[in-house]
C-alpha cells in the first residue's frame, strides 16, 4: 500500500536518527516535496503522516499533552501496521552530567514506550534506549538547541 | 602492559624529614629546585638522561609545587653524585634543592645514580641507585624519581607514576566517536594507547584500586551496559546480566564490587543504585525512591557511599551507609549538584553544580559543610581525585553552535586550592577522565 504525502514539512530534513535517519529524512523530505510517494509503515510514513518524536520539559519525562496527542495518533499507526517493531530513544540537552541525564533519557524513552503500551501496542514490538546527552538532534548550546532536544524519538527497526 | 618495576634497588636515609612546603589553603609559593645534567658517558645514556631529566623537570613544575632554576645560571656544572656540591654557588642562584644524577650502563640494564641535596641546610637529602631493565620503562623511572623528590620535600605522596584512563572523542558533535583510551598523568603522547576500536559508544571510565580493572559503560549492539576492562589481557567483560540500562560504575575501595546505577524496566526505568560483587554475581539493591539515584562514589574505607538524586526534587548529593541505611542529604547550596567524587584521603567529596547557566566543580566536607567553587565556566564535568587527594582532573567543554562548531572538549588538571589549572594534553578531544592509584 502506497500513502501520497500530500503536504510539504520543511522540518523533516532535520530529523536524523541514530540509524542513519539522515539519508531516510532527506529523502523523505524530498519525496514528499516533489509529491513523490512514501511508502507505508516506514519510517518516513511515520516522520511525515504521524510524527516521529514529542519533546520534554527540562528535567522532566512527563508526556505533555502535545506529547500525548503525537502518541496517540503513532499508537493508531502502529495498530493499522502490526507487522512493525519499534525502538524509542530517550535523549537529553547537555545541560546535565552524563549520568543524570542517561537515567533521564530513559524515563523519557519509558513513558513514550509505557504510554504507547497502554495505548494497546504489544510490548514484544516495542524497545527502548537512552542516548543521554550523547545524541543531540541539534548543535548548539542555547534553548532553542536543547528543547529540540529534550526528546523521545521513535524509530521503525524492521 | 602496566608492569611492576621489579628491579628497583633502593636505598635511602637520612630520616630527618624536610617539610619545607606548607600544604594549605591559599596559594603556595613554588619551591626553587635545580637540576643538574643527567648525565651520560654515551649517545644511549646521555639521552636517557635527557628524557629523564625532562620528565623529572615538567612533573615537578606541573605539581605547581615546584620550579626549576633556569640552567643558564647554574654556576656549577659538574656531576654531583659522587661529589660535594659548592653549596654557596646553589644558594647564590636560589636553588633551594639540588638534584644530580647520571646514568650508565651495567650488564643487569641501565644503572641510575640520583642524589638530592638541601641547599640552605648544606647536606644531602636523598640518594638513590637503581637499575633499569628495559629501556621502556625509561619514563616510569622518570616518575618514580619525581614521586621520591615530591616525597621528600613536601612530605606528601607523589602521584607521578600513574595513569589516566578516559574517553577519546573526534567527529560531529551528533556522531561523536567516542574511544577508551590510556595515557600517563603527564599526558606524554608516547604514553598514549586507545583500548577500543570506537565501534560502540563508551563512556565514564573509572580505576579499580588494584589498577589493573577499569569499569566503564559501553553501547555494544546499543544496549548500554556496565563492562570491566582487563588492562593486562584486553578482555572486557559485561558486570552482570540486567534487563535494563546500568550505568555509573565505580569500583569498591577492595575491588570487589563495582556499586551502579540501574534502571530496571519493571521500576518504570528508574535508576536506583546496586551493588554488584564480582566475585558470587550476586547484586543487592541499595536504594528504592521514585527519583532518579545515580553517580555512586565509595568513601575511602568502604563504609559509606555518596550519591546524586532528584528525590528532593532537584538533583543533589546524599550520603548513604554502604548498604543504603542512613541516606542524608549534605549538599546545601543552591543549584543542581551531580559528579560526587569522595577523595582518596576520605576528607572531601568533589562534585559539580550547575548555577546561573555555569557549571562549577567545587569540593565540601563529607557533610556537606565549607563548599568551596575551586573552578567555574560553562560546561565542567567529571572531577576525579589524584591518588594523593591533592589535585582534580576534569574536563572543559566549549559551547557548540548550530553550524556545528565549537564543542571542543578537553582534559584539565587542578590545584583543590585553585591555582595552577593546566590543560593535559591529549591526541584528541578528551572526556570522562579517571586517575589510576600510585602504580
Amino acid at each position: 500500500m502506497l500513502i501520497v504525502a500530500g503536504f510539504f514539512l520543511a522540518s523533516c530534513a532535520a530529523t536524523n536518527t541514530e540509524q542513519g535517519g539522515d539519508a531516510d529524512a532527506a529523502s523523505a523530505s524530498a519525496s514528499s516535496s516533489s509529491g513523490g510517494e512514501i511508502t507505508a509503515g516506514t519510517q518516513e510514513d511515520l516522520i511525515v503522516n504521524v510524527g516521529d518524536r514529542v519533546f520534554f520539559e527540562f528535567d522532566s519525562s512527563e508526556l505533555t499533552v502535545d506529547a500525548q496527542a503525537t502518541l496517540d495518533a503513532q499508537a493508531a499507526w502502529l495498530m493499522q501496521y502490526p507487522d512493525t517493531n519499534i525502538t524509542v530513544e530517550g535523549h537529553a540537552d547537555e545541560r546535565g552530567t552524563r549520568e543524570y541525564n542517561l537515567a533521564l533519557g530513559d524515563k523519557r524513552a519509558f513513558s513514550v514506550y509505557s504510554y504507547l503500551a497502554q495505548a494497546g501496542i504489544d510490548t514484544n514490538r516495542m524497545e527502548y534506549v537512552s542516548w543521554g546527552k550523547e545524541r543531540p538532534e541539534v548543535i548548539g548550546s542555547d534553548e532553542t538547541a536543547y528543547s529540540q532536544n529534550r526528546r523521545g524519538v521513535t524509530l521503525v527497526s524492521n | 602492559m602496566i608492569k611492576k618495576i621489579l628491579i628497583i634497588l633502593f636505598f635511602s636515609f637520612n630520616a630527618n624529614a624536610a617539610l619545607e612546603v606548607t600544604i594549605a589553603q591559599g596559594k603556595v609559593e613554588p619551591t626553587p629546585i635545580a637540576i643538574t645534567q643527567i648525565f651520560g658517558a654515551d649517545s644511549d645514556t646521555a639521552r636517557y638522561g635527557n628524557t629523564l631529566r625532562q620528565i623529572i623537570s615538567n612533573n615537578l613544575t606541573n605539581s605547581g609545587l615546584f620550579y626549576t632554576v633556569n640552567e643558564d645560571l647554574y654556576i656549577q656544572s659538574d656531576n654531583l653524585v659522587e661529589k660535594v656540591p659548592r653549596f654557596e654557588d646553589w644558594k647564590l642562584i636560589k636553588a633551594q634543592f639540588l638534584l644530580s644524577a647520571d646514568v650508565s650502563k651495567t650488564d643487569k640494564g641501565i644503572r641510575l645514580r640520583m642524589r638530592l641535596y638541601d641547599v640552605f641546610n648544606a647536606k644531602e637529602i636523598e640518594k638513590l641507585q637503581l637499575t633499569i631493565p628495559d629501556e621502556n620503562l625509561i619514563r616510569r623511572v622518570g616518575h618514580t624519581v619525581s614521586d621520591i623528590v615530591y616525597e621528600r620535600i613536601t612530605g606528601e605522596t607523589g602521584y607521578f607514576d600513574t595513569r589516566i584512563v578516559y574517553v577519546s572523542e573526534i567527529g560531529p558533535l551528533d556522531q561523536r566517536v567516542k574511544r577508551l583510551a590510556i595515557m600517563d598523568q603527564d599526558g606524554h603522547i608516547d604514553s598514549h594507547q586507545f583500548l577500543t576500536d570506537g565501534k560502540n559508544m563508551v563512556l565514564t571510565p573509572r580505576f579499580a584500586p588494584n589498577k589493573q580493572l577499569i569499569t566503564y559503560m559501553e553501547y555494544k549492539n546499543n544496549l548500554p551496559r556496565v563492562y570491566i576492562y582487563n588492562l593486562k589481557t584486553g578482555e572486557r567483560e559485561i558486570v552482570g546480566d540486567f534487563p535494563g540500562m546500568t550505568f555509573a560504575p565505580r569500583f569498591s575501595p577492595d575491588s570487589q564490587s563495582v556499586v551502579m546505577s540501574f534502571s530496571d524496566p519493571n521500576n518504570a526505568a528508574n535508576s536506583e543504585i546496586y551493588l554488584m560483587d564480582l566475585n558470587t554475581r550476586s547484586r543487592s539493591r541499595l536504594t528504592n525512591d521514585s527519583g532518579i539515584d545515580t553517580s555512586p562514589s565509595f568513601s575511602p574505607d568502604g563504609n559509606k557511599i555518596v550519591f546524586n538524586s532528584d528525590r528532593g526534587g532537584s538533583p543533589q548529593l546524599f550520603v548513604m551507609d554502604k548498604n543504603g541505611d542512613n541516606i542524608k542529604r549534605i549538599s546545601k547550596g543552591r543549584g543542581v549538584y551531580g559528579n560526587p567524587v569522595w577523595s582518596p584521603r576520605g576528607d572531601l567529596i568533589a562534585f559539580t553544580k550547575l548555577t546561573q547557566g555555569n557549571f562549577h566543580i567545587g569540593v565540601m566536607d563529607i557533610n556537606g559543610n565549607n563548599e568551596r567553587v575551586i573552578v567555574r565556566d560553562f560546561a565542567l564535568e567529571s572531577p576525579a581525585w589524584s591518588p594523593n587527594g591533592r589535585y582534580l582532573i576534569f574536563h572543559r567543554q566549549k559551547r557548540s553552535n548550530l553550524d556545528g562548531t565549537g564543542g571542543e572538549v578537553t582534559i584539565h588538571f587542578i590545584d583543590i586550592t585553585g591555582y595552577n589549572e593546566r590543560v593535559i594534553p591529549t591526541p584528541r578531544d578528551g572526556s570522562d577522565p579517571a586517575w589510576s592509584p600510585l602504580l
